[in-house]
């Protein structure tokens, strides 16, 4: 195990490297020239000129690069080009928000999403699985914003149960919650069902019933340990998908994450701010995978580990 | 000789409905007995109803398969009325199973010494120290090498041979009165099957065990049953003691299957396997079953299905041959000494 361990975690590094030549790349090839979005309209091009000299857009695109990377590696991410603000500020209080939405919405699918699999999967073509699938396909094709708009229509505008926006209490964390984790309980419902079904039919059930048994604990103690090995994988994978939209939620309910920053920032080619962003989300969504990767070995015994 | 018989099967009906007109009549008014302390062997061809049969015993049988019919008497008390709740006091602890495959039929995630414990628990009042006790008995019980480092051993860790000990020792965790073994060993090799098949017959001896044993092999019958079922086809063709069953075996059916098989105490000149399969369920024939493949049918057999009827010596044949009704010419179903 300690091994493996190991050999995932070196693997991290070049899936790193990786993600930081992409955002570069993507960020300089992108149209429009930062130096003159800074220096505002209007900018005489003696201005646009000494701006782009102290950023240091003049320098080669492989000098900047090497700069950029070196400078990530020993965890300084530079000033902000906006605001002058050091990059690590700038993110730090709203990279906790987008971890608390993404973990909460993960939670959220993960719990509804098992349950209503294990329901469906129990009731096999009987009203309610029909009705679960159903519901599980809707969630899954509705877009998160679009959700998020309606949530807020009713529950925030209408009824007036919770406030429209912001972050913090658990009455402003509700609907964005539900808004990102629906299509991923979805899929997990989903997921869990098929497993479920497959498991079930399965010899050891046969055991487990022929021991006398109960029919809840074949279900929970016999069938879902083996039938969540599969869905794990899709839990992580989900966890990237929701650091994505998360961006799309922190702006529908104006939520100050980093999501929302990236967006704001991009309008306003804020380099040092963007490619900080996307890295330290790039990173967490890799070691999100690497957990997975060892949950998942360590639920299935029958992998061998090195 | 009269003996006590701790199972009664009694025209047992045990149908699979695909759809509104497709029904497939996989058991289809089976009657045999386990007389007490006894071992009886099911024989008969892949499809003949045995492990559905088998499954029926424990209401095991998964959906769609339904008992439509008959009565199945454990110790008197039939076992098609009981609740589920009632079955399940039963299973694992008066009547337990062991199944064909051993390498799927333990639960991956759990290890071996949690799997046997689980049935300890269910059914007896034991705290975690007798617990763990007794899994290692049992353990010992069946023979594994270095039982203390198997009870945390998962079955993937395990040989085909050693999980069907597991599986042998979770079924006696409870010391049932009766052990239904469902091709215990078919998928072992043959040491390894004939170790297992031993160690079912002592433990049967050790613990007073009634055994149903179900096999493809008649060679495996003579030396661990006491008695014998034929299936074909949802049907009991044949019961008999033993000995009467290869002495003097009445259906064609059975003379076919011991004519199909090397043997040792007579002198064979070539092994004649049945001709022709067996009848699809969708297309069942409306007299005997087994007359399209029987070298003797007659027109009586292929229009009326014979009822299964006790001869001497307690055995039982479904044949209308050894009917009054017999429309054919007298004729010789076995005849030991045909070759020498
Ligand atoms: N789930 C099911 N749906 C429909 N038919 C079934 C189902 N399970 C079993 N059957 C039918 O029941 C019949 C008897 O099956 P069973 O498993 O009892 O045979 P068997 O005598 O044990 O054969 P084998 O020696 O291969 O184990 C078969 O013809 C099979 O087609
Ligand atoms: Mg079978």
């Amino acid at each position: 195990m300690f091994k493996f361990i190991v050999r995932r975690l070196l693997q991290l590094i070049p899936v790193l490297f990786g993600v930081t030549l992409l955002v570069f790349l993507m960020l300089h090839i992108t149209p429009g020239n930062p130096a003159a979005i800074l220096a505002g309209e209007g900018a005489s091009q003696e201005t646009i000129d000494n701006v782009a000299n102290r950023l240091g857009l003049n320098e080669p695109l492989h000098m900047q690069y090497i700069y950029f990377v070196m400078d990530a590696i020993r965890l300084d991410f530079g000033t902000s080009w906006r605001t002058g603000m050091p990059v690590a500020d700038e993110i730090g209080s709203r990279f906790w928000v987008t971890v608390e939405l993404a973990v909460y919405s993960t939670i959220l699918s993960v719990f509804i999403g098992i349950i209503a699999g294990v329901i469906s999967a129990v009731r096999r073509y009987s009203f309610t699985d029909v009705g679960i699938m159903l519901l599980a396909l809707f969630g899954l094709s509705m877009p998160n914003f679009w959700l998020g708009l309606m949530l807020m229509q009713w529950f925030a505008v209408q009824l007036m149960w919770v406030p429209a926006s912001g972050w913090g209490s658990a009455s402003q964390v509700i609907l964005p919650v539900i808004a990102l984790g629906t299509a991923g309980a979805a899929i997990i419902a989903r997921m869990t069902r098929s497993s479920m079904l497959e498991v079930i039919s399965q010899d050891y059930i046969r055991t487990a019933r022929a021991k006398g048994t109960k029919e809840r604990v074949v279900i929970y103690r016999h069938a879902l340990r083996n039938a969540l090995i599969p869905v794990v994988t899709v839990v992580g994978l989900q966890f990237g998908y929701l650091l994505g939209g998360a961006v799309l939620t922190e702006t529908v309910f104006a939520i100050n994450g980093l999501g929302r920053l990236v967006v704001d920032r991009i309008a306003s080619r804020d380099f040092p701010v963007i490619q900080a962003s996307v890295l330290i989300i790039a990173t967490l969504f890799v070691f999100v995978n690497f957990l997975v990767d060892i949950s998942y070995r360590l639920l299935n015994k029958r992998i061998d580990l090195d | 000789m009269t003996v006590e018989n701790i199972l009664e099967i009694k025209n047992l009906k045990t149908y699979f409905s695909l759809d509104k007109d497709r029904v497939v009549k996989a058991v289809d008014g089976v009657s045999y007995v386990v007389p007490k302390g006894k071992t009886l062997g099911i024989v008969g061809e892949s499809g003949s109803g045995k492990s559905i049969t088998a499954l029926s015993v424990l209401r095991l049988v998964d959906e769609p398969g339904e008992i439509v019919d008959g009565e199945i008497l454990f110790k008197g008390e039939d076992l098609v009325k009981k609740k589920v709740s009632e079955m399940r006091k039963i299973r694992g602890n008066q009547i337990s199973m062991i199944f064909q495959e051993p390498m799927t039929s333990l639960n991956p995630v759990h290890s071996v010494g949690k799997q046997i414990k689980e049935t300890l628990h269910i059914h007896e009042d034991l705290i975690r120290q007798e617990a763990n006790h007794k899994a290692l008995d049992l353990l010992k019980l069946v023979g594994i090498p270095s039982p203390e480092k198997r009870l945390t051993q998962y079955p993937f860790e395990l040989s085909g041979g050693m999980r069907q000990r597991v599986m042998i020792a979770i079924a006696l965790a409870c010391n049932p009165e009766l052990l239904i073994a469902d091709e215990p060993t078919t998928a072992l090799d043959v040491t390894i099957q004939a170790q297992i098949l031993e160690l079912i017959k002592e433990l049967q001896a050790e613990l007073h065990m009634s055994v149903m044993l179900i096999t493809h092999d008649l060679g495996v019958v003579a030396e661990t049953c006491d008695f014998v079922a034929v299936m074909y086809a949802g049907k009991v063709v044949e019961y008999a003691d033993v000995d009467t069953l290869f002495e003097s075996p009445k259906h064609p059916y059975t003379v076919g299957l011991l004519n199909s098989l090397p043997r040792h105490d007579i002198k064979m000149e070539e092994l004649t396997p049945i001709k022709g399969m067996v009848p699809s369920p969708f297309e069942m024939p409306e007299g005997c079953r087994f007359a399209p493949r029987c070298p003797f049918a007659t027109a009586l057999c292929q229009e009326k299905l014979p009822d299964l009827e006790k001869k001497e010596n307690g055995q039982e044949v479904r044949c209308w041959i050894y009917t009054d009704e017999w429309d054919g010419e007298e004729v010789k179903v076995y005849e030991p000494n045909a070759t020498t």
